[in-house]
């Protein structure tokens, strides 16, 4: 069956759901314990797949196949992308659970609930190899994410769950009718299969734009992103980490998965759209963020920038440029998930999120700064941290594309350190002038726990990201293989001149010798 | 091993400073920091000796593995070679300086784990910039010792000023980090690599050759070479990503000695000289360094001329001395721009904390009108700063018949880039020779004037409201204008690097002259490290005898204009202030570089934020997407209504978006 004898992941879905389950009919420390118990497991099984990914073996490992009806089957199976996003998700739940330990105190039972089902479902999203069972999964994941908001967000949930819905729901649709004529014109459900089918061009621009609307607004893109911000600010900590680390990473996902591979002459036909709609979010977001008072919008929009770099590395059509759109995927989940973390622990204290309400934090919560300071600099993208890493080959890879684009997106480096350092200003130099700030307390033990092994997977990430960058290798390496014939000519046409002799008229030294 | 340990030492010693802190306490954070940077410090002279004395050659020592992307690959790795031996001196001698100094210095200070946490994680960036053997690496350290200046400037973060002129001095340098990112990423392109020693073998094949850069067809080595170079202007405060510097000043004093005089801002130095096979490849890009280099120079000179702040006196005489080492590489004497960097670093780290002692001996009193007279008071303090007055104004004789050339480190250093200028032949090196015989002759008045109004003259202590605050009775006479004030000499910890650094702006240029200059030994002893024009390195001993004796007039003008009007006419000054009013304040208000920043990019960014999140998302996107979908749904009629208010704005906004588009379409079309 697979190199582990045990279908490990129907597993890592069955546990959740099972926990899931329990927990609607438990005490609410019950169902915290509970929660935290299988996120943990969870956790430990994703650690026994990535350690037992078999590096250069087969592209699909731990498949299973179980046929149900007609074209639909029962089919997981993940590649080292997918288990990447899997390692993600397993790793961001208990710090989910973590962080609602205490914030979250009505119908806890239902809460965890929706946050196991939500897990099953984002596994589900990544593992599932037949193009049903992936949309059923991709499609159901809004449920849990619009009761998190509904239930348990802020004052303004209903409108932020409404539009929310709104805009994820108009895209789905449209998916599933091209997925519906793609399975009657393969003649297969199965993913494997339809990578390496080749659609008509003709129908494969109508299919692009199908899916586009879908994973535009999951991304989301400009101008499908107004959602966000709203969602965010009205979601709990846990609700913000879950939709910033895993749920944005779903539409990356699957333009790689889907638009790309299965499209590639209208990917590159649909190039200018992408680079168009990036450029103007990386100007945009970045710059709304500056002027944003609220923590939560101001990370919600500079996330929007974020995933920009993805949809540009992503289309640029190139190994640098996918590698480096998975790592800002991997990164940003890490990071916008401990950002998130970041702003909860201080609203936990002083139940706003109003930036000038603090000050000075660094003050009377050195711990915090520190970490804080951690995740900012890794979200301006500072070499060393992740960050840095993914942003660098996302952009890198654009180059050989288009210097223009590449150009616009790099002032984005310049925004984004804008924005980022003059909220941490605002939080945490200056003077304790309020009261209520400086009687909070530094870092509880259960906050330490959830932010520092985020610090750790951040740094490692930025300095050694080979760990993170191997499983993939192979796999990028086959979708670039599979869209090589449609990729687009850069714009450099770099052209030889004549040899020129030593430019000033008189010998120079120069060479790097090693010796002398 | 010895090399990692120079390198990782420093990081070791931050990581128990800062993560141990109060744990550990005050004397063991600043015992551990300070003995690692010693003992770099202690291995470093050695390899520097070696490559003095021929004995060594270059070496790259692998690390760990960073990134392998397809065809991009590098790796963490550790070079050593004359240029980065020159680089691991400079560095680990003045950081280890600054070390011991801040003992004294912030001896006082609540936080001070933190503050040695800082000065050693800056000096491990440094390090591995300078060690760097690609490109991305030296962005690593670029960034690196960024974020450490970051953390510096700000250390004081209570005050806004300190936390304002943080913030800005990231984000200027990460718009030169545009440049240089872009500068990489076209490198890579263009060569496949970001090795630099693969790099400078490719470059001259690739001379003449012409690429695309955003719809421009530009000749391959110009572009790079200008793009890389944007980034050297940021991290070295050049004209136009400049206006950092002097605001960076709010970090404490040992901060503004080592990391915004002696090293960071040499960063960028570095970078060119590195690279500097790669910038011979093209004249244009070589040109505009010069042209930036020698205005950077004058400008900064003649801001500093008028500023009552010792700290940003000197932070403009960093600025206008940065300025000499660039356009010495922009004609070509790499070596005499490492030169000049090389004294510089000891003189101006040695003015620096000469005017910390003062500061400290003055209750943090920074401005100069209110001191005065304090060469009795504070003697040790005062003959250090005279080292490195003498040193920076480049006082010196040159070398007659059979007696060689004798003078201060200065003296060696920028006469020499002042000679390569003229004997470069070009125009642009012409207009930068004369323009850096007039930035001497502003550069030794400056300093004459620091020197005549800080330690010369009557005590103006009791107008300080530093002073008035520290002492507490009246003043006997009315004629006393200490305020009853002593200042006291400042602690031996303070003493001694000012101390060892006399000893290199008074010999460093004499001893190493011909090691980093000389066109015959320069040449074996930089061994292919940068790029050594030895026809130039000679033609600088040719030049004319009133090219050589240039810097000394003008030195001496300086001089004489300075003692004529703060030693001599107690009124001189402020009459000729007022007789050239405009002229004054447009050089006191340092050119209204920051006024006109402020207008035309930091306003409209916010300006515009607002636009768009107002008038864009909520005024248009939501109103017509979410909003308009629920009102549709609500009522028909609602939707009228919803039109009436402020729909210029969207109207405007659809217009601006609209030709975006139109113009993406037709860059991304055009481009394909």
């Amino acid at each position: 069956m697979n190199q582990l004898d045990f279908p490990i992941l129907s597993l890592m879905m069955g546990l959740p759901m099972l926990a899931a389950i329990i927990c609607l009919f438990v005490g609410a420390k019950a169902a915290r314990w509970l929660a935290l118990v299988t996120t943990l497991v969870l956790f430990a099984l994703g650690v026994v797949l990535w350690a037992s990914y078999d590096i250069g073996g087969p592209q699909w490992q731990y498949v299973e196949r179980v046929e149900l009806f007609g074209n639909f089957a029962w089919a997981l199976g993940i590649d080292g992308i997918s288990m990447m996003l899997i390692m993600l998700t397993v790793f961001l739940m208990p710090i989910c659970i973590g962080a609602s330990w205490e914030s979250i105190q009505k119908r806890v039972g239902e809460y965890m609930a929706a946050f196991l089902f939500m897990e099953v479902l984002m596994i589900g999203v990544f593992a599932a190899q037949d193009i049903f069972l992936f949309y059923i999964l991709f499609e159901a994941g809004l449920i849990p994410m619009y009761l998190i908001i509904g239930i348990w967000g802020g004052a303004n949930r209903i409108y932020a769950s409404y539009k929310f819905f709104l805009y994820t729901l108009l895209g789905s649709v449209v998916m599933l009718i091209a997925m519906l004529w793609m399975v009657q014109d393969a003649g297969t459900s199965d993913i494997p299969t339809l990578l390496n089918y080749d659609f008509a061009p003709e129908a494969q621009t109508w299919l692009w734009l199908a899916f586009f609307a879908s994973f535009a607004v999951k991304m989301p893109m400009w101008p499908v992103h107004t959602w966000l911000p709203d969602a965010h600010v009205q979601a709990p900590t846990a609700g913000s980490v879950i939709l910033a680390g895993v749920l944005l990473k779903m539409g990356g996902y699957g333009f790689l998965r889907f638009s790309i591979p299965m499209f590639p002459e209208a990917s590159e036909q649909f190039i200018w759209l992408i680079f168009g709609l990036s450029m103007v979010a990386v100007i945009y977001t970045s710059l709304v963020a500056l002027v944003q008072q609220d923590m939560k919008k101001l990370i919600a929009y500079s996330s929007v920038a974020h995933m920009a770099i993805v949809t540009v590395g992503l289309f640029a059509f190139n190994r640098q440029g996918i590698e480096g759109a998975i790592i800002v995927m991997l990164s940003h989940g890490l990071v916008s998930g401990a950002l998130f973390l970041c702003v909860g622990v201080i609203y936990d204290r002083l139940h706003t999120r109003e930036i000038d309400r603090y000050g000075g934090l660094a003050i009377n919560m050195p711990k915090y700064a520190v970490l804080f300071l951690l995740f900012t600099m890794a979200s301006i993208g500072l070499p060393g941290t992740s960050g840095f890493v993914g942003e660098f080959l996302s952009l890198i890879g654009l180059y050989k594309v288009n210097s223009w684009v590449t150009l616009v997106c790099t002032i984005g480096i310049i925004l984004g350190a804008g924005y980022m350092l003059y909220l941490y200003r605002r939080v945490a130099f200056g003077e304790l002038v309020h009261d209520d700030v400086k009687a909070m307390p530094d870092l509880s033990a259960r906050e330490m726990a959830l932010l520092a092994p985020t610090a750790a997977a951040v740094m490692w990430m930025g300095v050694y990201p080979e760990s993170f960058m191997a499983p993939i290798r192979g796999d990028v390496g086959a979708i670039v293989a599979r869209i090589d014939r449609a990729a687009p000519e850069g714009d450099a046409h770099l052209k030889m001149g004549e040899a020129k002799a030593a430019t000033k008229g008189h010998e120079i030294e120069t060479g790097h010798g090693e010796s002398h | 091993m010895t090399i990692q340990l120079i390198v990782f030492l420093p990081l070791l010693a931050a990581i128990v400073a800062g993560f141990g802190n109060r744990m550990i306490g005050n004397v063991a954070a600043k015992f551990v920091t300070t003995a690692a940077l010693f003992a770099s410090c202690a291995l470093s002279w050695p390899i520097f000796i070696d490559y003095i004395m021929l004995s060594r050659a270059a070496e790259v020592v692998p690390v760990l593995t960073w990134v392998q992307s397809g065809d991009l690959n590098f790796e963490w790795a550790l070079r050593v070679d004359a240029l980065t031996a020159v680089m691991l001196v400079v560095v680990t001698t003045v950081s280890a300086l600054v070390h011991l100094y801040s003992w004294g210095y912030m001896d006082e200070d609540p936080d001070q784990p933190r503050f040695f946490a800082y000065l050693s994680l800056f000096t491990f960036a440094m390090l591995m910039l300078v060690t760097a053997n690609n490109l991305v690496q030296m962005f690593f350290g670029w960034e690196g010792v960024g974020l450490a200046s970051y953390l510096l400037i700000g250390f004081w973060f209570k005050k806004p000023s300190a936390s304002a002129a943080a913030i800005k001095a990231f984000v200027v340098n990460r718009v030169g980090d545009l440049g240089f990112m872009l500068g990489i990423f076209g490198t890579f392109l263009v060569f496949g690599t970001v090795s630099i020693p693969e790099i400078l073998e490719a470059a001259p094949a690739m001379a003449g050759s012409t690429i695309t850069f955003a719809g421009m067809r530009l000749d391959t080595m110009t572009i790079l070479c200008l793009l890389l170079f944007i980034g050297a202007m940021g991290k070295s405060a050049q004209l136009g990503l400049h206006t950092w510097l002097p605001d960076a000043m709010e970090g404490p004093t040992p901060v503004s000695a080592l990391i915004h005089a002696a090293t960071m801002v040499t960063a960028g130095v570095f970078m060119v000289c590195r690279l500097s096979p790669m910038f011979e490849t093209s004249d244009v890009a070589l040109t505009v360094i010069t042209v930036v280099g020698a205005s950077t120079a004058i400008f900064a000179a003649t801001v500093g001329l008028v500023q009552t702040d010792i700290k940003r006196v000197i932070a403009y005489s960093t600025c206008s001395q940065l300025g000499y080492m660039f356009f010495a590489a922009g004609v070509g004497a790499y070596s005499a721009a490492m030169f000049h960097l090389f004294t510089h670093a000891f003189f101006k780290a040695l003015l620096f904390l000469g005017a910390g002692s003062v500061i400290h001996a003055m209750h943090h009193e920074q401005d100069m009108r209110y001191y005065g007279g304090l060469r009795k008071e504070i003697p040790l303090t005062f003959w250090a700063m005279m080292a490195g007055t003498l040193a920076i104004t480049g006082v010196g004789i040159i070398h007659m018949g059979a007696i060689p050339a004798i003078g201060f480190a200065g003296f060696f250093s920028k006469d020499a880039i002042i000679e390569a200028a003229f004997a470069s032949g070009t125009s642009t090196g012409q207009f930068a020779f004369a323009i850096g015989v007039l930035a001497a002759l502003l550069t030794s008045f400056y300093s004459w004037r620091l020197m005549f109004l800080t330690f010369w003259g009557k005590p103006r202590w009791i107008q300080s409201e530093h002073i008035q605050h520290s002492v507490h009775k009246t003043p006997e006479t009315a004629e006393d204008s200490t305020g009853g004030y002593h200042p006291h000499e400042s602690p031996m910890s303070i003493l001694i690097p000012l101390g060892v650094l006399s000893l290199g702006a008074i010999g460093a240029g004499f001893l190493f002259h011909n090691q980093f200059i000389d066109a015959t030994e320069g040449f074996r002893f930089w061994a292919g490290s940068l790029a050594f024009d030895r026809h130039l390195m000679h033609a600088i001993h040719e030049v004319p005898l009133w090219v050589k004796l240039a810097s000394t007039v003008a030195m001496l003008t300086g001089l004489l204009t300075a003692y004529l009007m703060y030693f001599r006419g107690k009124d001189r000054p402020a009459r000729l202030a007022a007789t050239f009013q405009p002229l004054y304040n447009f050089f006191f208000n340092k050119w209204y570089f920051d006024e006109l920043y402020d207008l035309i990019f930091v306003r409209p960014a916010f300006w515009f934020g607002r636009l768009f999140w107002k008038a864009g998302d909520e005024g248009t996107i939501d109103r017509f997407g979410p909003n308009g979908v629920a009102a549709v749904v609500a009522s028909g009629a609602g939707i009228a209504k919803r039109f009436q208010t402020g729909y210029l704005y969207s109207y405007a906004l659809v217009m601006l978006l609209g030709l975006a588009a139109a113009v993406t379409w037709l860059i991304v079309r055009g481009a394909n």
